[in-house]
């Protein structure tokens, strides 16, 4: 029965979400990883793949709002919905204040948890306005940052949450 | 990564999904968060031929006062669970335990349903939906059917559930201001419990174990020897009786006994035995 199974030519599934405001349409397999249609399909590859265990969250992007790890979902899953990668944050040439706030701050030493450390923010942030740092350090346990670099990230992170720019742009750029 | 291929089909209800695994029985999976499902997919430890993906069935996601218990639907997510005003009023416990699944990123798509219908030892919620005494509710072609969490796990990721049955919600008694503990021990903040212990007491005591044998457990020995009037330190000795941790990367069984023993007493004085 393994073999039938293996053998056998599988059904692909269409799907179509909006990734930072365009649209995409593909016919995928169902196995398709979420991370993967961003990155292959979107050619977006801001979206970083790290651990693909669940564990590093260099892969996190917004679905509907909420920070989510993209290796761990299947792109079918997202059909139809709304999605922001870091490409997205910046609107007309301008940084979102969270990266501006890890520019200011130095927050990124290799750089490669970066994309999803401000994915993570952007969501964190949208939740918890007012956090502590504890709080922010609670909030940031999904992302590994092999660097070691995150007492700057937290910096940034509680320079963010205090921007009054953060307000003004709400939770995906201007566009929200 | 990527998994073994399927097929994949979404349901808009759950006689939908119930009539998917009548068709295809063993071959086919119940896809709600998949925080558990796909890590083992993408490991090809779970090479499933169908999908069926139940993760829109938001009728399924709530949490409701029934009087004297709290009905959570399986699709209610931690992140939902953890904020939730009836979860935090009547069950702060399982409320307080939901915000400790994994982190944020996990708690966005993980659900109750799919954490406790996986049947992992080592997951929070369902050693915590045991010592509350709480109650599964099963349906099936047949219709609905309630099971004990007592009752519901069989063995390591093997539960009471009927491969054309769907787990639709968490029925947990009110906690009726019962002091209560969860001590979680891991060494990375995200990571499963290497050892867990939850405690609830309100004149009788309710001790259950995560990751220290194949399904999560009540430490009856515990429960019994604060009934007799033992402290929390003596009770405590007898924390991994009946057990049979694993031994892995993380700890080995002989180290996770102790840390139940260390764990429950902390419970135990934090509940005030």
């Amino acid at each position: 029965m393994l073999a039938a199974v293996a053998g056998r030519k599988r059904a692909h599934v269409k799907v179509s979400v909006s990734i930072n405001g365009a649209d995409y349409e593909q016919d995928v397999e169902p196995r398709l990883l979420l991370a993967h249609f961003i990155r292959e399909v979107a050619g977006l590859t801001g979206t970083n793949i790290g651990c693909d265990t669940t564990s590093c969250g260099a892969c996190t992007v917004l679905v509907e709002g909420e920070s989510v790890k993209s290796c761990t979902m299947l792109a079918v899953q997202a059909d139809g919905m709304t999605i922001t990668t870091i490409e997205g944050l910046a609107t007309d040439g301008k940084l979102h204040p969270i990266q501006e706030a890890f520019r200011d701050h130095h927050a990124l030493q290799c750089g490669f948890c970066t994309p999803g450390m401000v994915m993570a923010l952007v969501s964190f942030l949208a939740e918890h306005p007012d956090p502590t740092e504890r709080e922010v350090r609670e909030g940031l346990e999904g992302n590994l940052c092999r660097c070691t670099g995150y007492h700057n990230i937290v910096v940034a992170a509680l320079a963010a949450a205090r921007s009054s720019d953060l307000a003004g742009v709400g939770l995906m750029g201007g566009s929200a | 990564m990527i998994p073994a291929s399927f097929d994949y089909v979404r349901v808009d209800t759950a006689e939908q999904a119930i009539a998917a695994l009548t068709e295809r029985g063993d071959d086919a999976k119940l896809l709600a968060g998949g925080h558990s499902l796909l890590p083992l997919m993408k490991l090809r430890l779970a090479t499933p031929a169908l999908l069926v993906d139940v993760g829109r069935l938001r009728e399924l996601s709530y949490v409701r006062d029934a009087g004297d218990h709290v009905a959570v639907g399986a699709l209610t997510r931690h992140c939902e669970l953890e904020k939730d005003l009836v979860a935090l009023e009547h069950v702060p416990l399982l409320a307080h335990v939901a915000a400790q699944v994994g982190d944020p990123q996990v708690r966005h798509r993980g659900t109750i349903g799919g954490s406790v219908a996986h049947g992992d030892p080592a997951s929070d919620l369902p050693a915590t939906v045991l010592a509350l005494g709480g109650t599964l509710v099963l349906r099936g072609p047949e219709g609905e059917r309630t099971v004990a969490a007592a009752d519901f796990h069989h063995g390591f990721l093997e539960t009471a559930l009927a491969p054309d049955e769907m787990l639709v919600e968490v029925r947990v008694p009110k906690m009726n201001g019962a002091r209560w503990s969860f001590q979680k021990f891991n060494r990375r903040a995200q990571d499963w419990a290497i050892v867990g212990v939850v405690a609830l007491h309100n004149g009788t005591t309710a001790v259950s174990l995560v990751n220290m044998g194949s399904v999560p457990i009540r430490a009856t020995a515990v429960e019994e020897a604060v009934a007799r009037g033992d402290g929390a330190t003596v009770a405590a000795e007898q924390a991994d009786v009946g057990t049979e941790p694993s031994s892995d990367v993380n700890a080995s069984s002989e180290y996770r006994r102790h840390l139940a023993r260390v764990l429950v007493r902390r419970a135990l004085e934090e509940v005030g035995v």
